[in-house]
């Protein structure tokens, strides 16, 4: 009964796109503000219905209805109730509800903090959104159903869910990520709306702006997320591997990363229009393309679940025709767009065209790898594929440029500067950085790499400039704390922005060169010396989980003599699915990791064990960490919500004038 | 030509060999990072080169694993439908590795058809097949029942 009330509301739910496709949109090229009220109520209307089908679908996974295909496939009356809710979304068809149900949620959003806005805009908007999202409904109800039941004779125990997904990381990962991807369809639609009604002026810029920001810092924790996953739970101690899937989210996060930048150029500025607009339209097509390489199955890895062509020529043709209306609407418009602005080879706007010009070569060199594989296999030319070299001998040198051009560009006033002006500062930041950079790697360090020494001296390039752009601003204040306390909050949220890439990088840098990997042999009683720690197994047991048996080592670590943690790595056998998988063991550290994976039992009862020492590798997520916070700190801002306080005064002065 | 028109000259020239540079480069990386994929028949065709990093893959033949005793050296036997190449691995083999499964190894071609293996990957699923060694096993004829 509860499978097919979450069918209903599904349904219902297309239903109801429909309706906030047609009536709002006709409203809006008809001046008819009673279809234009539809809009907001139709949002809800459309989420609340999503959010009974998702809970549906959760509550078939938490009854063990194996009736129910989805629910015997993924799922198991042994696995503990949580990773029964996670299995909702551990598979094709769940992941796809989830990501409507997300659309839905975001569509709900702009229908709440759009009060302020021209009732058109906000119809045209909620209308485009229904678009994308009838496209993807009907892309759930006709070939990824998830409540097709088996039915009459349906199985006493369920498959069980991969146990590779059996992990907090990926409780929270698929949301975040999904929030993300699905964010950026917002301004998409405010983009298309404003191509709709001819006003591009940068008021449109402004309102997308907050929404931008906001997709662009859930899609950084959901990659960020992804990346400790793969770090903890797939046993090799990588946390990157330039594999298409990851590429796949990594393309939306660099053009929307450039799309933040440029869409500030655009509001402040009226320069780089059709640009923006561009860009904007591009950063939703490889949201919709992660989407399509992830759910087609034309790739194969951790993330796809099944193998479907028809799945992925429907996915195609969405993004065909989402990308193309919009890429054809922005073309009849093109000569309407104008931008006003000029400006001067050195300045604001000259920085942020080196940031767009440099996270869009960056994203090519993203997209020319990953898809050239694919389209050599299209042509029947061989199948061969690209390896990590390729992306690393590229993107390096991308994102040491960009971090250069972020030194300088915050740096600079919007329209017209000049360097010389800037000189002095920049100089001793010069001469700062490089001497800690190359100071650090040459003294800290063996062996001497210039790569690192050129990192981290471009790394204290960016946090120099950055406390200089600070100091520039509250240099000539009384108080000079409550003056760094009382900066705006979306200035905080840059510098936030640009010290977690510093981090990040920094945490990159130090993981890629310095970290130790050795395989060595343990038995009860033996140690082995890696890294100047001593790893003793003292102790090997079996054991039995909820849904797998396991054999557990007990090791520890002693440094200089002293016992400094006990690791506990494990080998879990999954009952269900007859597959194996290794628990790796951490002890994680500011500056360092030690990461302990058993790999497999030798003839003579020892054990063949992966030790890792891991340099600076938390500095990675730490950096999307601050990054992130930054990008919340920066939405939080007073600014976007000014407008609409002015117009809730406006409108109580009205009931005030009506009430006298 | 009026200082617009040059400017413009300039703006224009410099685009195209920016683009230039950048495409000459991402080919060139390309072309120095592409692992091309071989099937065991291929590979004892003489097929596969001997100077690059290539793939090969192949279903594990049973009884063919030899560890050594001291250190993590361990040697396999993969093949095809009518073929069989041997692999050498230093290291710590994935999960899912196991006699029969299908699998990838990414190294270089030695003398006698052997492959010494930088990576090795079995994927992360019970039922999966790279679908290389899904395409390999398809074109030797035969089907993957007669494992």
């Amino acid at each position: 009964m509860i499978p097919e009330l979450g069918h209903l509301a599904l349904v219902l739910a297309i239903a109801t796109s429909i309706l906030l496709v047609v009536l709002p949109l006709v409203g809006a090229s008809r001046g008819n503000y009673q279809l234009m009220a539809t809009a907001r109520p139709l949002a809800a209307a459309q989420f609340w219905l999503l959010t009974v089908s998702f809970g549906c679908l959760v509550l078939a996974f938490l009854q063990n209805d194996f009736s129910v295909q989805l629910v015997a496939e993924h799922s198991n009356t042994r696995l503990p109730w949580y990773y029964q809710i996670t299995a909702t979304w551990g598979n094709h068809e769940g992941s796809l509800l989830l990501w409507v149900l997300t659309l839905a949620g975001w569509t709900w959003a702009v229908a709440l903090f759009s009060q302020s806005l021209p009732r058109e805009l906000v119809a045209r908007v909620l209308g485009v959104m229904g678009v994308i999202s009838l496209c993807f409904l009907l892309f759930t109800q006709m070939t990824s159903n998830p409540f097709t039941r088996i039915l009459p004779v349906f199985p006493y125990e369920g498959n069980d869910l991969n146990p590779l997904l059996q992990d907090f990381g990926m409780i929270v990962h698929p949301p975040m990520l999904y929030m993300g991807y699905v964010g950026f369809a917002v301004v998409f639609a405010f983009v298309v709306a404003a191509l709709l009604g001819g006003r591009l002026d940068s008021a449109w810029a402004r309102w997308s702006r907050p929404w931008t920001t906001s997709a662009w810092c859930f899609l950084t924790l959901g990659i960020a997320l992804g990346s400790w996953w793969a770090y903890y739970e797939l046993g090799w101690g990588g946390w990157w591997f330039w594999d298409p899937v990851e590429n796949a989210s990594f393309m939306p996060w660099l053009l929307g990363t450039a799309l933040m930048h440029s869409l500030a150029a655009t509001e402040k500025r009226s320069v780089f229009k059709a640009w923006t607009i561009l860009l904007a339209i591009a950063t939703f097509s490889l949201s919709i393309l992660g989407t399509f390489l992830v759910r087609s199955g034309v790739l194969t890895s951790v993330h796809s679940f099944a193998t479907d062509p028809t799945r992925g020529l429907f996915l195609l043709a969405i993004m065909a025709l989402l990308t193309g209306s919009a890429l054809l609407l922005l073309l009849l418009r093109a000569s309407t767009i104008r931008s006003e602005g000029r400006f001067a080879p050195v300045s604001r706007e000259s920085g942020l065209l080196v940031n767009n010009v440099l996270l869009v070569g960056a994203c090519g060199v993203v997209f020319v790898g990953t898809l050239f594989p694919l389209v050599v296999d299209v042509l029947n030319l061989g199948k061969l594929s690209v390896g990590p070299p390729y992306f690393n001998a590229l993107f390096a040198p991308l994102t040491l440029a960009l971090m250069a051009a972020l030194g300088v560009g915050p740096l600079l006033r919007w329209k017209t500067d000049d360097l010389y002006r800037l000189r002095v500062p920049l100089i001793i930041s010069g001469i700062i950085s490089v001497t800690l950079g190359f100071g650090l790697t040459y003294f800290l360090l063996t062996p001497f790499y210039w790569l690192v020494a050129l990192s981290l001296s471009l790394v204290f390039w960016i946090v120099c400039t950055e406390l200089e752009d600070i100091r520039g601003r509250i240099h000539n204040k009384h108080h000079r704390w409550q003056a760094l306390l009382n900066l705006p909050r979306h200035y905080k949220g840059m510098v936030l922005g640009h010290l977690g890439l510093a981090v990040t990088v920094t945490g990159i840098a130090m993981v890629s060169f310095y970290d130790i990997a050795e395989d060595v042999r343990l038995a009860e009683d033996r140690s082995a010396v890696v890294a100047g720690h001593e790893f003793r197994m003292v102790e090997l047991y079996d054991y039995q989980g909820p849904n797998f048996t396991a054999t557990r080592a007990v090791v520890e670590v002693y440094r200089d003599g002293r016992q400094i943690t006990v690791m506990r790595p494990e080998k879990r056998f999954y009952v269900a699915r007859q597959m194996p998988m290794t628990q790796v063991a951490l002890s994680p550290g500011l500056v360092r990791d030690l990461y302990l994976a058993l790999g497999e039992p030798l003839d003579d009862g020892s054990w063949a064990v992966r030790v890792q020492y891991k340099p600076f590798v938390r500095w990675i997520w730490l950096g999307a960490l601050i990054m992130s916070i930054g990008g919340f700190l920066a939405i939080s801002d007073p600014r976007y919500r000014l407008a609409r306080r002015r117009r809730t005064a406006t409108v109580t002065g009205e009931q005030h004038v009506a009430k006298t | 030509m009026t200082p617009v028109r040059r400017r413009r000259l300039f703006m224009v020239m410099s685009l195209v060999l920016a683009s230039g540079t950048a495409v000459a480069l991402t080919t060139y990386a390309l072309r120095q990072n592409i692992n091309l994929f071989f099937a065991p028949t291929q590979v004892i065709a003489g097929e596969a080169p001997f100077d690059r990093v290539i793939r090969v893959g192949g279903l594990v033949v049973p009884g063919s694993i030899s560890r050594d005793q001291e250190t993590l050296q361990v040697s396999f036997d993969i093949a095809d439908n009518s073929g069989v190449i041997r692999v050498s691995y230093s290291g710590i083999l994935p999960d899912l590795f196991r006699e029969g499964q299908g699998i990838v190894a990414r190294g270089t071609l030695g003398p006698d058809h052997h492959i010494q293996a930088q990576e090795v990957l079995a994927r992360h699923d019970e039922e999966y097949m790279p679908p290389e060694v899904a395409e390999a096993l398809k074109r030797t004829s035969m089907t993957h029942d007669s494992y």
